[in-house]
């Protein structure tokens, strides 16, 4: 047994972590979000994801994908997570070698999966599902836009599984970044004379949420390496508390400042609270999980 | 990432269940839990045919996903755990085998893998809990001795030992965690008296030892004098990783127990407590994953803190999975019958974020050392 990252995944994960470093910064990301009532998709940057082989990271080399498999996938998903990528990046990653397009970046694909709402409708090339009646409401993540919609998932279980696990590893990203920011600031502001971090009730937040990252990290990459429903199950449910509890700890953290539009800790946030809605919900994992413990106990 | 076997961790696991299958049902009956001389014998009889099997020193001879398989499969089968040779196996051993002399070794080593003698642990002290090294007990020097006065507390096994890991002050003026010395002092020299101490869940698991100039040579202490803290620290770091696998394996275990008892009594129609028992199988299996990975890191070495982020939710997990025993257990009052399944197990889950590292201790380890926060108080 070796569960730790090969040295090609760790090459991968820096690999990923270097392009949106550069591409999609923290600058980029307050821009986006300021730019307009409704966010823009960034079709330059999705080319470039599309280039870069997100999209067609699990298509066959002979498809003219990467070749890699889901733990790669995660890895990349991952990442994006940590830096708030926006867009159906599961939708198009999923579409890649089904919907002409969608591999390189060319074609922006979203789906309509049956949890209640649909994100990135209007900038979608391809819809797949039934938005038929779809009507926008206010997003309360300003980088996602969100169209509430009835129609019903697309009854593909190999589809709704992976983008729980691909939304699992988004959370992953967002609750290790949320980690470092509580950290970060715990270190830094000064009250009663000494960094707040000294502080045993602050320390205990701040360990809280990392205890809840690893677990969940944990759980994330074995659900890659084995794709087994019940193990996804697990890492939805973990990965889903570690980020929106993580957000809301770091920001009780941040204080005053965690309150404002100007800190990113509301983003992340947010987000997890749009990825925590995402089909394969809380219950549906539960009583996945439950059924699970009856059939391995017989 | 790969959780797959290697073809030597194959070959190891097939081995150990086939030897496992031949050893088990010749075990002879477990002893109650009150009988001490019975757990003794017990405890040092299966060692013992570990080691006739070569399986002895797996606890700290082996690579860590070799060890981890070991405890995982020896669980799964019924198999006892290291019991009375916690210490002896798990703390004692490993501190003299990498700080003792030749000398050390040779006469403490064998006689704990071959399950001859017993070790205890006199660390903790009434007034020196999560703040170990406030710990007072003395130890002055005359000629070849120590002389060593005062009280140690939570010693677990102090009945039945030989041996006990020791920790005392050798220099009151020193700042506190650099006057300590680590001694191993039999446990029937004079002046020794242990008292044992009943647990809420009404079992004698462990006791008071009292010293009262109790001579122990010098000859018997491991590490320098007044370097004893240091000695601890390469103690208290060994079974990191590893510790609860076999636990892990049996909270999973009595998981799927409480899904079919509560399927035999209607409970499981209700949806709250299904809802439940799922997300404790969530947290078990994602803890599984947590040793899975922590083993990984070991065997290659990393230090890693993993030990302490598992600890933390572990010990929480399993007192909630026996909270939600008490649940399945159901109307009537069967979850206050001591009798019952599982009863036992929800007090004795208690001690869990406590011993070892209180949780709020734990918490400060991992926001200190992982998050780089500045040291608290």
């Amino acid at each position: 047994m070796r569960f730790q990252l090969t040295d090609d995944q760790r090459a991968l994960r820096a690999g990923v972590r270097e392009l949106l470093t550069a591409r999609f910064g923290r600058e980029r990301l307050r821009a986006a979000m300021d730019a307009a009532e409704t966010p823009e998709l960034d079709r330059g940057l999705w080319r470039e994801l599309g280039t870069a082989g997100f999209f067609s990271l699990r298509l066959p080399e002979a498809a003219g994908g990467v070749g890699l498999g889901l733990p790669e996938a995660v890895l990349a998903f991952e990442e994006a997570g940590r830096v708030l990528l926006p867009g159906p990046l599961i939708a198009t990653h999923l579409a890649a070698g089904v919907v002409p397009g969608a591999a390189t970046g060319e074609t922006v694909v979203t789906v309509v999966d049956g949890g209640g709402v649909v994100e990135w409708l209007g900038a979608a090339d391809v819809v797949r599902g039934d938005a038929a009646g779809a009507v926008p409401m206010r997003s309360a993540d300003p980088l996602t836009p969100l169209h509430r919609v009835a129609g019903p998932d697309s009854g593909d279980r190999t589809d709704v599984l992976l983008t729980s696990l691909l939304s699992a590893a988004e959370q992953l990203g967002t609750a290790a970044r949320v980690c470092e920011l509580a950290a970060q600031h715990a270190r830094t502001r000064e009250q009663f004379g000494r960094p707040i971090g000294a502080f045993q009730a602050v320390q205990q937040l701040c360990a809280g949420i990392l205890v809840r990252v690893e677990l969940a990290r944990a759980a994330v990459y074995a659900a890659a390496v084995t794709a087994d429903p019940a193990d996804i199950a697990a890492a939805r449910l973990l990965a889903d508390e570690a980020a929106v509890r993580g957000a809301r700890d770091c920001l009780q953290v941040h204080g005053g400042m965690g309150f404002t539009w100007e800190s990113d800790v509301h983003l992340h946030l947010k987000r997890a609270w749009v990825r925590a809605r995402r089909p394969g919900s809380v219950t549906e994992c539960e009583e996945v999980l439950a059924e699970t413990l009856l059939s391995e106990a017989r | 990432m790969d959780l797959s076997d290697t073809p030597q961790e194959v070959e190891f696991r097939a081995r150990l269940r086939e030897w496992l299958g031949k050893a088990l049902p010749s075990l002879p009956t477990k002893p109650s839990p009150d009988d001490w001389p019975g757990r003794r014998a017990y405890d040092l009889g299966w060692q013992r045919t570990l080691y006739d099997a070569g399986y002895g020193d797996v606890h700290w001879g082996a690579d860590p996903a070799v060890r981890m398989i070991f405890l995982e499969e020896t669980e799964k089968a019924g198999a006892p755990y290291v019991g009375a040779n916690f210490v002896g196996l798990l703390h004692a051993g490993p501190t003299i085998a990498a700080e003792g002399t030749g000398e050390q070794r040779a006469r403490w080593l064998p006689p704990v893998l071959r399950g001859e003698e017993v070790w205890c642990q006199g660390f903790s002290e009434p007034d020196a809990g999560s703040d170990l090294a406030a710990l007072r007990t003395r130890a002055r020097r005359d000629g070849d001795d120590y002389v060593v006065s005062g009280s140690k507390i939570w010693t677990s096994h102090a009945e039945v030992a030989d041996w006990c890991e020791l920790l005392v002050r050798t220099d009151p003026d020193a700042p506190k965690h650099r006057g300590i010395t680590w001694l191993a002092m039999p446990m029937d020299a004079p002046g020794i008296t242990v008292r044992p101490l009943r647990t809420l869940a009404g079992t004698d698991e462990f006791a008071e030892v009292f010293l009262d100039e109790v001579r122990v040579p010098v000859a018997n202490r491991v590490g320098e004098e007044n370097d004893g803290w240091r000695v601890t620290m390469v103690t208290l770091s060994f079974e990191r990783g590893t510790a609860f696998v076999g636990e892990v394996v049996a909270c999973r275990r009595v998981l799927g127990e409480l899904a079919l008892a509560a399927r035999e009594n209607g409970r499981w129609d209700d949806p709250v407590l299904r809802r439940r028992l799922g997300r404790l199988n969530a947290e078990f299996r994602a803890l599984w994953r947590l040793t899975q990975w922590n083993v990984s890191e070991a065997s290659e070495g990393v230090p890693g803190v993993g030990g302490s982020v598992f600890k933390l939710r572990y010990s929480h997990a399993r007192q909630e999975l026996y909270e939600a025993a008490a649940e399945v257990l159901g109307e009537g009052g069967a979850a206050l019958d001591l009798e019952q399944p599982w009863v036992l197990d929800r007090l004795s889950s208690l001690s869990y974020t406590i011993a070892a590292g209180t949780s709020q201790i734990q918490h400060s380890i991992v926001a200190e050392r992982v998050l780089g926060l500045p040291k608290g108080r």
